[in-house]
């Protein structure tokens, strides 16, 4: 966001921000660590709203919050943005300053009235117009979200309207004011820095910049490619076409992560060769020709993850790992040498400082540094350097040295899977607190609060289905059907019902959802599948 | 927002919550339990999460509260459950018979028998009854009977909607807190009531702190703090400010509050009014013992009727002072007599005390700057405001000043509430009650957390300094006599068991050692050790619990049996 791939905020800052805007987000279940932090503020007496379809634990913390319908984010986003140009509370020194192509955002959103965003949302003007005061007259800040926003065929539209928001606002590169995107695991903002991205190198260096590419190829002694490769579902893509054959995955579990997923079971087997590095063997491990045991990343592993905040932090290893599994480095080593190319021996503070010479971003973070500090955020171009606790500090220069953050105006469409009289029931899905993506590391332990696989409706819902709680029904949506029984809460209304993630062995809630995708960001639409349910007649 | 039972299509869409409505409203916790448990006689699980969502806080945090209290069940229970006093006080009149026949006919204590219960209870605050039953009534109102012998417990289980049955006290014409008997707006106003609030409102807060000061007034409820200093701090504290009036009369022996709850109800709401407006409190609260049903309906008619009359409320008596009380139910814990613990449970918390400092002057009531008082301290407060603090100051002693009630209780001719001037010495109380009904063995002052005093120790003067001077306490002004044919022993070990059972748990010295204390006292009793054996370890826990008890309950836990071990009052003859 704004040229830079992390959130721009430290956790600290949420706990003595002003208000607090929970948007897409489960924290509390999907982010427990993250909603930690965000209860000392609101514990310091920050305003929060949580915006959700599903009035959900977290929303349960908030002040307001606000049920909008699925996929409705961007009109109610815009008509915020309305709201607050109107009522002459965005910061317009700021804007001058530090942005530029407000007057076309402002004409974008125009069209946008509270009545409007009531209409497409769902949620009462009255409480629209309340975000929009609150947000826009806090002395800071944070806008948080998560994967409500960007599991949508239109994610990045959906991210540039919440960006827009804080640049109308002036709520970014200030401490406690920010844009927090939160990460799903513990190292998926590293994954990101180290470059498995396919238009990145590493320290978010383009591919198809010659100069960075010139540098890793010196460092490298090898070739690196100027094109930006494949998200993984323009690869599913690539294989239905024929164009992938062959696939080596790591720690990846598509075959059950991915939206459509008899679709996706059936690429992977068509592939002529299959190689899986996991420390289980997983559905997707289970079509695999090679299997390569891998050490857990905790415990048995020697190097670093990286978390939300953008804080390097050392993981160490204090087990041997069992059996034949080796760390992933090792394994990586050891197919070089097969192949022909003697690496050495595996040695992760080596492999950083290699990283440390080529991204600048990394380049202050020895390992001993990192150590004494507990952690560092980068940027950290230099080892006198202390890390970057919030991003965009840049902004607020005067006056600008750099190029002011431009606005991108964003119109609302509704999801891709319409709701009609086959369809009518619109099913979103998520995380629990005990439940971990796949359930491949989650599944294996017991919890007092799990419920399984389980369609959660309403009461109400389940009147007009003529089921009750614990009943069996069948859920079909234009691209599958499942069998799941019904667990009645009260986080929903009628029209609007919800499935975890967590049970795919059980009930596979991707052959129900739509493989419609971002281009821009790889991700598909989990968040909005159309769906009908029928009663199970009983034998 | 949506709270159970049918939804809006607003609610849909949206809802008001989060953690500043849920810490705003996590106060109503007990009153909840308190309207279940008077509904039905026990919180069933449905009901708990019923009500943990509607507050809303965790199940676990609110069951946590419910099981705290005594009055509170969390398994069914019968719909009409007695509790029967077998405290000292009842002790010395025999209720050991009666509780015998109870158990012939009812089966033992905590059984349940079709739809009856009965079971042994502490102190319920009638000790000059001799025998006293507080009776919970599920879908009717909870009634006292005192004296209760074991026939009209009996009789009262089996009435659908039993009422209370208690002789009231008689005034005492030409005492300062005794002689009225207002129970009606009318009756309080012929009686010169209100006055003292109208004199005060045109006085002016400062003035009214001016005169508390000189009147000398000190806390009547154990501490002996000054009034004064605790308001004028109160007062120089940011708003918003609370007064509590303590009303969770507890300690064993004592029942004057009670008294003067039922016999000047009115007299309290004035004076917490008056406390209120000299420290400029938003708001007041009377916590009133759960076992005070009659006390509390007199308190919450005086309030309704006082602000209907304008008296309470919005713009008091034309002034433009507003302030208003609200009545709390305890709910069977004589550890939220403790005032930090009273807040907790005002709030909706386990009623178990903070640590101190911050002191409730800073920081009492919902974290705010609280004035909190016993019943019998602010009631000396509109005499104060209308005869001026110096007329007060000429009672009692330089340093004790005013009139001071003692529950004279046990063995004595007249048992009952007294008033005396501070000064006074146990001897003369004893007389003023006609007197001990046999050869005077000891006397307990100040109640299961005061000690046994006998000899010339009854001729010191009830004062705060002389009493401190001596070692003693008046406590609460429990003076319980006790003649030779008493089994001190069984009464000791009362005591003891008094405090096992009401030990908060909190602080891990109180909740194992007064355990400990009862049992080393038990086998005294059954003979399988002597005092003598035992002697070192009371002794121990009489140390620890003093040193490692964060309030007075662990604190003075073990005074009473040093204080009988000391003057041989157990362990050698018996």
């Amino acid at each position: 966001m704004l040229g830079a791939g992390g959130g721009t905020s430290s956790y600290e800052e949420i706990e003595t921000t002003d208000c607090i805007v929970l948007w897409g987000s489960n924290a509390r279940s999907a982010h427990p660590i993250f909603f930690h932090h965000l209860i000392k503020g609101v514990r310091n007496g920050a305003t929060m709203y949580a915006i959700d379809p599903r009035r959900t634990d977290s929303a349960e913390w908030a002040d307001t919050w606000l049920g909008i319908d699925v996929g409705s984010d961007i009109a109610l986003a815009n008509a915020v943005a309305r709201e607050i140009i109107h009522a002459g509370l965005a910061d317009t020194a700021f804007i001058e300053r530090a942005t530029s192509g407000f007057d076309a955002f402002a004409e974008a959103v125009e069209p946008y009235t509270l009545e409007l965003a009531e209409t497409i949302t769902g949620v009462p003007s009255s409480a629209i117009r309340s975000l929009a005061h609150d947000y826009a007259t806090a002395e800071t800040a944070q806008l948080c979200w998560t994967l409500g926003i960007t599991e949508h065929h239109n994610a990045t539209d959906n991210v540039f309207a919440l960006i827009n928001l804080a640049l109308l606002t002036g709520h970014v590169g200030r401490y406690g004011s920010g844009l927090v995107p939160i990460r799903g695991q513990n190292n998926v903002q590293g994954g990101g820095d180290m470059g498995a991205l396919p238009n990145k190198l590493p320290g978010f260096q383009d591919v198809t910049n010659d100069e960075h590419r010139a540098k890793f190829e010196a460092e490298w002694g090898a070739e690196v490619p100027p094109e930006p490769g494949w998200h993984v579902t323009e690869m599913l893509e690539a294989m239905g076409r024929g164009d992938i054959t062959a696939m080596y995955i790591i720690g990846e579990n598509p075959a059950q992560s991915e939206a459509d997923s008899t679709h996706t079971v059936a690429l992977l087997e068509g592939l002529d060769h299959l190689v899986v590095q996991d420390m289980f063997l997983t559905r997707t491990a289970q079509l695999a020709d090679v299997v390569f045991p891998a050490a857990a990343g905790w415990a048995e592993t020697d190097g670093t993850v990286t978390s939300s905040e953008r804080r390097v932090q050392r993981v160490r290893a204090a087990l041997e790992p069992p059996g034949e599994a080796k760390d992933d480095i090792a394994i990586l080593f050891d197919l070089a040498a097969t192949l022909g190319h003697d690496w050495g021996t595996p040695d992760a503070e080596a492999i950083w400082d290699e990283l440390r010479r080529l991204s600048p971003m990394h380049a202050g973070m020895s390992y001993a540094r990192l150590d004494d500090l507990g952690g560092i955020q980068w940027p950290c171009p230099d080892e006198n350097h202390p890390g970057t606790p919030f991003l965009h500090a840049w902004l607020w220069d005067d006056p600008m040295v750099r190029d002011p953050a431009p606005f991108t105006p964003v119109e609302w469409v509704p999801p891709v899977d319409p709701l009609d009289e086959d369809y009518p029931i619109r099913l979103t899905t998520g995380r629990r607190l005990d439940g971990y993506n796949t359930g491949v590391q989650s599944g294996g332990y017991r919890s007092p609060i799990r419920h399984g696989a389980v369609i959660d409706m309403t009461p109400e819902q389940a009147r007009d289905l003529g089921v009750d709680d614990g009943d069996e029904v069948r859920v079909t949506s234009r691209r599958g059907s499942v069998v799941v029984p019904v667990r009645l809460t009260q986080g929903l209304r009628k029209g609007l019902v919800f499935m975890a993630i967590h049970n795919p062995d059980d009930v596979d809630v991707n052959t129900l959802t739509i493989d419609a995708w971002d281009p821009r960001s790889g991700t598909a639409e989990f968040k909005a599948t159309a769906v009908r349910i029928e009663q199970l007649t009983t034998t | 927002m949506w709270e159970g039972g049918e939804r809006s299509a607003l609610d849909d869409h949206l809802a008001h919550g989060g953690y500043r409505y849920a810490t705003d409203r996590r106060n109503l916790l007990l009153p909840a339990l308190h309207a279940v448990q008077s509904a039905i006689g026990w919180v069933s699980h449905g009901a708990l999460n019923y009500i943990a969502e509607r507050i809303p806080v965790s199940p676990a945090e609110a069951f946590g509260v419910a099981e705290f209290y005594e009055l509170i069940a969390t398994e069914p229970r019968p719909a009409r459950v007695a509790y029967v006093c077998d405290d000292i006080a009842c002790r010395t009149q025999g209720v050991e018979a009666d509780l015998r026949i109870l158990e012939d006919r009812l089966g033992p204590p905590g059984a349940a028998v079709g739809d009856v219960m009965w079971m042994r209870s502490p102190c319920l605050g009638q000790c000059d009854k001799g025998s006293a039953a507080f009776v919970q009534v599920a879908g009717g109102h909870d009634v006292v009977v005192a004296p209760a012998p074991a026939e009209a417990v009996i009789e009262i289980l089996r009435t659908e909607s039993p009422r209370s049955s208690v002789p009231e006290q008689p005034p005492v014409p030409g005492t300062s807190l005794l002689s009225r008997q207002a129970t009606s707006l009318r009756d309080h106003l012929v009686g010169e009531g209100y006055v003292a609030l109208r004199t005060a409102l045109r006085m002016g807060a400062d003035a009214v702190l001016d005169e508390i000061e000189a009147s000398g007034l000190r806390g009547r409820g154990g501490a002996s703090f000054p009034a004064s200093v605790k308001w004028r701090a109160v007062a120089a504290e940011p708003a918003p400010r609370f007064v509590v009036c303590n009303a969770d009369e507890s300690e064993p022996g004592t029942f004057k509050d009670r008294v003067l709850m039922e016999t000047d109800p009115y007299g309290l709401v004035e004076a917490i009014t008056i406390a209120g407006f000299a420290v400029n409190a938003a708001r007041g609260y009377i916590y009133i013992r759960g076992e005070y049903p009659v006390a509390q309906r007199r308190i919450e008619a005086a309030i309704a009727e006082s602000r209907k009359a304008g008296l309470l409320g919005g713009d008091i008596a034309g002034s433009e002072f507003s302030f208003d009380i609200e009545v709390r139910r305890g709910a069977g814990a004589y550890i939220c007599g403790e005032e930090t613990a009273l807040f907790n449970s005002i709030e909706g918390f386990r009623g178990e005390p903070r640590q101190k400092p911050p002191f409730p002057t800073q920081s009492g009531l919902f974290g705010r700057p609280t004035v909190v008082n016993n019943v019998e301290t602010l009631m000396n407060v509109p005499a104060i405001v209308q005869d001026g603090g110096e007329a007060f100051a000429e009672i009692g002693t330089a340093e004790s000043t005013g009139p001071k009630l003692f529950c004279v209780s046990g063995n004595v001719r007249r048992p009952g509430v007294y008033e005396a001037p501070l000064g006074v010495t146990t001897r003369e109380v004893l007389e003023i009650a006609g007197g001990a009904t046999g050869d005077l063995r000891a006397v307990l002052l100040g109640g299961a957390a005061g000690s046994f005093i006998s000899g010339s120790t009854l001729d010191i003067p009830l004062t705060f300094e002389d009493t401190r001077a001596a070692g003693i306490s008046l406590g609460s002004g429990v003076v319980m006599a006790f003649t030779t044919d008493v089994d001190m022993l069984t009464i000791t070990r009362r005591i003891a068991h008094f405090f096992a059972e009401e030990s908060c748990g909190l602080c891990v010295p109180c909740r194992v050692g007064t355990v400990r204390q009862e049992e080393a006292l038990g086998r005294v009793q059954s003979g399988t050790a002597t005092l003598a054996d035992e002697a070192e370890r009371l002794s121990e826990l009489d140390t620890v619990l003093r040193d490692a008890s964060i309030c007075g309950l662990g604190q003075l836990s073990t005074v009473a049996v040093q204080s009988a071990i000391e003057l041989r009052l157990i362990g050698e003859s018996r």
